[in-house]
């Protein structure tokens, strides 16, 4: 860029000139604490990666490939090495996991629309504070009021979807007289309320960032204010719903009390999810840890380390999603 | 089609030039349709369940009630403005029921153990311990001492490691802004969504596989859970620091950590605040990282650093487990304390966030 003035000599325009600093001791201290601090982040789940390898070690190589394929879980010195393995334990976990889903993810879309776009204004800050409040009610008590409380109310539901929508797949008895309740069902319904604060908190950040332009343009052409949402906050909230969503999925992954309230433990892999009997990695870890010891032992930190891998897969997925999104960038998740 | 609900619209009260437009245009028409179509679908519903139809159950009732106060709302708003406004005014209704919706099942839980636990809790439970009850002994006779104490000396603990690395953290992502600044911040965010059994079983492989249960190893294991919501938490607020202070503060010739320190931490103390205390809140209820480090008891042991020792979340786990009923009963007890905490905690986060920055 050059500008010619009257009286002087050509122009170019300024390069900001590169500020060198020059620190005090006392900063570069200061930043080196703080560097530590910052990459202490980083060598943690490093070392627990690292950690839960070396104990996993032992079952790991005695049961080599196997333990990826293997549905049953009978380590030894009951069974041997070809007799444990994830297969069914982590079939179990997505399962619940992608139920709770499909519950949480239109419902959290709904919440976020809600507080965004229709409620009043006095609605906004008491609705957001009981949203959050269910993100801080702890797992524990989620699972004590799904097994006391909600998981009997449910036994009707599911026995009305055995019945009536018994021609899908993973409805359809499997024998003359099912037992229903402590179902993989029950479980993901107390999952989707505990995974719902999170992707509204995501998804409502997100839709609160639509530029007011864009939304008063749609508007102003006389669209009805659900078709400005969606022509325009849900094509920009989409990198937010799909980063939330897998935010989700990977606390849904990692619940272990509630999900070990609610079901009954089963070493199969079956279609159907509403009779009784499922399993999760980590709700088995807890339940069976007690009373594990030696390979045993090794193969459940073994199923711990699937687990963290799995949920650090996911969440680093998510947290890509969001900040590459167009409206995820400076979203807090 | 739309265009006869905009007629309608312009031949009512003539709007006001000066009142700001917005897209809000129900009017009592409207409202009259809304509660037509609830009391209708309402009491068809109740028809079949109750005279047509073998139909039984609450929650059938409430989703077939749901499912034709829908349809009756879109046909009535479609015959009288249109397509395009029924199915505006069907997602908006929706939207409403779901949002509402949600909050039931917390009001539910709270209601709940609040009813369960309130029975059989007493002033004792303060003051002893369950030394001295047996799984026969009445429900009253509740003693949670033992795990008020290990719950305190564990989460204090963590808060001792995890509030200094979380708050640097957040200065090193926000303040020092460094060369390893993105990817910390990833895996802080993916780190926060790591399985709290996970944490459990790192502290075991390191610590406890070796030395044996103890509190502090609890504590490490939510010191781990708590440092990414501490760090996030307070990255939010140091964000929130006016630029100029620091600017100011460096202009005056103070140096980086002099400014941090001094100027920018102390403006953003009740967010800090309330960071920590949403660390808290996040580990108060942690269960599965507790029962292999912590390992749970019945008598008090002080000493974080040797022994099983019990905390609240894992008291109750261990005694909702049981099969004896007074076993069962004393853990409403427990779970009505531990709520209290929680709801005490997230209130007092509430405020302080509210005293700084109106939200968060």
């Amino acid at each position: 860029m050059a500008t010619r003035t009257d009286d002087g000599p050509v122009h170019t325009a300024p390069n900001p000139r590169q500020i060198a600093t020059l620190r005090t001791r006392s900063d570069r201290v200061f930043r080196g604490i703080a560097t530590s601090a910052g990459s202490s982040t980083l060598i943690l789940l490093f070392l627990i990666g690292l950690f839960l390898t070396i104990k996993a070690w032992p079952a790991l190589k005695c049961a080599g490939a196997s333990f990826f394929t293997t549905s049953e879980w009978v380590p030894p010195p009951r069974g041997d090495c070809s007799t444990f393995g994830v297969a069914a334990l982590l079939y179990w976990t997505v399962v619940i996991a992608v139920i709770a889903m499909v519950i949480a993810i239109p419902v959290s879309i709904a919440a976020a629309l809600f507080i965004t776009e229709y409620a009043p204004r006095w609605l906004k800050g008491p609705l957001t504070s009981l949203i959050d409040l269910l993100a801080a009610v702890p797992s524990l008590l989620y699972g004590m009021w799904g097994a006391y409380y909600l998981a009997s109310r449910l036994v009707g539901t599911s026995e009305w979807l055995g019945d009536r929508l018994g021609f899908l797949p993973f409805f359809k008895p499997t024998n003359n007289q099912p037992t229903y309740g402590s179902s993989a069902f029950a479980a993901g319904i107390v999952v989707s309320l505990m995974v719902v604060p999170i992707v509204t908190s995501v998804v409502r950040e997100v839709f609160s960032q639509v530029p007011p332009g864009e939304k008063e343009g749609a508007l102003a052409l006389g669209s009805t204010r659900w078709g400005m949402i969606r022509a325009v906050v849900l094509p920009f909230g989409r990198g937010g719903i799909i980063g939330g969503s897998m935010l989700g999925l990977g606390r849904a992954l990692g619940e272990t009390i509630a999900i070990l309230f609610m079901i009954s433990l089963i070493f199969y892999i079956r279609v159907n999810v509403i009779e009784a009997g499922a399993n999760s990695i980590a709700a088995f870890i807890a339940n069976s840890f007690g009373e594990a010891g030696g390979t045993a032992l090794s193969a459940l930190l073994a199923a711990g380390l699937v687990l963290f891998f799995v949920t650090l897969l996911v969440n680093l997925g998510a947290a890509a999603v969001i900040n590459r999104s167009r409206s995820g960038s400076g979203v807090e998740i | 089609m739309a265009m006869t609900a905009v007629r309608g619209r312009l031949a009512g009260a003539p709007p006001d030039p000066k009142a700001p437009i917005t897209p809000k245009n129900f009017h009592s028409k409207d409202i009259v349709v809304l509660v037509l179509a609830i009391g209708g679908s309402f009491g068809l519903t109740w028809l079949l369940f109750s005279q047509l139809l073998p139909l039984q159950g609450l929650q059938g009732f409430l989703i077939f009630w749901a499912f034709a106060f829908i349809c009756m709302y879109y046909v009535a708003v479609r015959d009288m403005d249109g397509k395009m406004v029924a199915r505006d005014r069907v997602m908006a209704a929706i939207v409403t029921v779901a949002a509402i919706g949600i909050t039931i099942p917390l009001i539910l839980l709270l209601a709940y153990v609040t009813l369960q636990g309130i029975r059989f809790v007493r002033l004792a439970f303060f003051t002893t311990t369950m030394a001295d009850v047996g799984p026969l002994s009445p429900a009253t006779e509740t003693g949670g001492l033992h795990a008020i104490v290990g719950t305190l000396e564990q989460v204090g603990i963590a808060m001792l490691i995890s509030v200094p690395l979380g708050v640097m953290t957040a200065i090193y992502l926000n303040e020092v802004r460094g060369r390893l600044q993105k990817p910390v911040r990833v895996f802080v965010d993916a780190m926060s969504g790591t399985p709290s059994i996970v944490a459990g079983l790192f502290i075991f492989a390191v610590l406890v596989s070796s030395h044996g249960f103890s509190g502090f190893a609890a504590a490490l294991a939510l010191a781990v859970l708590m440092l990414p919501t501490v760090t996030r938490a307070t990255e939010v607020v140091l964000r929130l620091v006016p630029d100029g202070l620091r600017e100011a503060s460096l202009a005056l010739g103070s140096p980086e950590w002099r400014t941090t320190m001094r100027v920018v931490l102390p403006t953003a103390r009740s967010g800090v605040i309330t960071a920590i205390l949403l660390g808290v809140a996040r580990v108060i209820g942690e269960t599965a990282p507790l029962i292999m480090t912590a390992f749970g008891s019945t008598t008090l042991n002080t000493n974080p650093f040797s022994g099983p020792q019990a905390a609240l979340p894992l008291a109750t786990f261990q005694l909702a487990r049981s099969s004896q009923q007074a076993d069962i009963d004393r853990a409403w007890v427990f779970a009505l304390v531990l709520i209290g905490i929680v709801l005490v905690l997230f209130v007092t986060a509430r405020r302080f966030s509210a005293r700084q920055f109106g939200r968060r």
